[in-house]
């Protein structure tokens, strides 16, 4: 055992604080949006006016992010894993390559990708003005986290001998990806599937440049109550948008402390 | 698999990627025009520098608090350590927006510090909306990335190592610099570029807090939106585009992939 010296005192105390930096506004946001009034102080008693006054304005909004949401983990899971399983087949240089393709959409600020999306696709149709036009952004920027996560998990695995050893035994090719591939593959694809959600969810930065009035997302909306609405009102939409994102993320850090 | 078979599987993924990333972009760099006209501009100078510092001293920041909390947290074992690593990873794909959301809780007009100083001195203390504002918002959503990388690399450290330099005599102090600090210089350089190449890009957190701090995302989006000048917001975001391809493409070698969602 390690002595414990000023040293590691001196440590927790950053690491504390730290921690405390993180946590204390998500709580103080917590209570705040069902505070009745919170200039008067939390004990003007609490409410959930705010967060019905919030369902009622931007209930709009929280649909447009599932609905986007939803589709972005069908379109990432139908893109994603056969392009993952194609990649784990793939030579090595090839493999590396085409990841490195996939992954410039996360490295790209999503302001220029967006840009480039209202110039290239913007006078096309309807599509401007559909809620599909924020899902292709949101499709391409999520992709690498589904390939990437559903990679990692077959090639720590011994996939292409049981991939084989179906074929020998005459399974068609898509009956061996739906038998053998897909649920040796289901840990990163589980992973892959709670982080493109969180991230579709919580996208803005090309939400606000591809949305329109009608097509208006969460972050959105929270960006315009944060800017000109009461702190309460605020901070109930958060809360909102916590309901939704944290049970995602905390599956996630279980499924990452099970590995 | 057959070649044509692999080819196949990644066609749509292909397909979507060419029309909807390869093509908006190639479609900005058309409309850039005058680059060198766009660059040279006093007003998109200044913001790149303003953009450049604040970026690099949030990575200086994180790296040292994120770098102490997450090399303590890989190598002690203490009641109440789980608790602060999940504290410390949550809002890790907290998008910029919330995070603006967090800084008004924490330095805005009703926020805990400006009630905690009225408490105490009998004034409000307020900067959410100032670039110190925009700086703590930056460092809250690096610390969780820069936590996970460096508790990653710290965990492989080897521990003969510091067994070693203590078996001849070494302090505390001196493990740290000379043994730990070393040792964790890879995972520090990944981190601090994908830290950098973040705030570079972030454009939530600044659009929530500040309208009138000219970061380079908030000059591009206001060339874009208010002025409709499309030439000047296309090449600021390629450059843009390209300064925080090439940081994160230096730093990706060492590190996995990282959420630059914010």
């Amino acid at each position: 055992m390690r002595r414990r010296g000023g040293g590691f005192h001196a440590a927790l105390a950053v690491t504390v604080l730290a921690a405390a930096f993180l946590v204390l506004p998500m709580l103080m946001v917590i209570l705040v949006g069902v505070t009745a009034n919170w200039f008067a102080g939390p004990l003007a008693g609490l409410s959930l006016r705010w967060v019905l006054q919030v369902i009622d304005n931007y209930g709009g909004t929280i649909l447009v992010s599932l609905q986007i949401a939803l589709a972005n983990l069908a379109a990432t899971l139908l893109l994603g894993v056969p392009l993952a399983y194609a990649l784990a087949c793939a030579p090595g240089r090839l493999a590396r390559a085409v990841e490195e393709l996939i992954v410039l959409p996360v490295a790209v600020p999503g302001i220029a990708t967006a840009l480039g999306m209202v110039l290239a696709w913007g006078t096309v149709g309807g599509f401007r003005s559909h809620w599909s036009f924020i899902l292709a952004g949101h499709v391409v920027f999520t992709l690498p986290f589904m390939v990437r996560s559903v990679l990692a998990v077959l090639r720590g695995q011994e996939f292409r001998l049981w991939d084989e050893a179906a074929r020998t035994l005459g399974a068609p090719f898509w009956r061996r990806f739906f038998t053998v591939i897909v649920p040796n593959a289901r840990g990163g694809i589980l992973a892959g599937s709670l982080m493109v959600t969180t991230l579709s969810i919580g996208e803005f930065n090309m939400s606000l440049i591809l949305h329109t009035p009608f097509t208006r997302t969460l972050p959105v909306g929270l960006a315009d109550a944060y800017a000109s609405l009461r702190i309460e009102v605020g901070s109930a939409y958060t809360l909102i948008f916590f309901a939704l994102i944290v049970p995602l993320l905390v599956a996630m850090q279980v499924l990452a402390a099970r590995r | 698999m057959r070649a044509s078979t692999g080819a196949a599987l990644a066609a749509p993924a292909a397909i979507v990627w060419l029309a909807f990333f390869a093509l908006p972009l190639a479609r900005l760099a058309l409309e850039g025009g005058d680059y060198l006209a766009t660059l040279s501009q006093a007003r998109h100078l200044r913001s790149l520098a303003l953009t450049t510092a604040l970026s690099a001293a949030v990575t200086l920041a994180t790296l040292l608090v994120a770098g102490i909390a997450g090399t303590f947290l890989a190598r002690q074992r203490f009641a109440g350590r789980s608790l602060l690593v999940a504290c410390l990873t949550l809002p890790l794909a907290f998008p910029g927006v919330v995070v603006g959301g967090m800084v008004i809780m924490l330095a805005g007009r009703q926020g805990l510090i400006a009630q905690a100083s009225d408490l105490l001195f009998g004034e409000r203390i307020v900067f959410a909306y100032s670039i110190a504002g925009l700086f703590l918002g930056y460092v809250y959503f690096s610390i969780p990335r820069v936590v996970l990388t460096v508790m990653a690399a710290a965990e492989i450290l080897d521990p003969r190592l510091e067994e070693a330099a203590r078996t001849l005599g070494a302090s505390n102090w001196q493990v740290v610099r000379d043994v730990i600090v070393p040792g964790l210089t890879p995972a520090f350089l990944a981190a601090g570029a994908i830290c950098f190449a973040t705030a570079m890009g972030a454009f939530g957190t600044a659009f929530t807090l500040a309208t009138r701090i000219e970061v380079l995302p908030m000059v591009i989006y206001s060339e874009f939106t208010l002025a409709a000048n499309f030439s000047a917001a296309a090449a600021l975001s390629l450059l843009l585009a390209v300064v925080t391809w090439a940081v994160l493409f230096l730093a990706r070698s060492r590190a996995g992939l990282v959420s630059a969602a914010a």
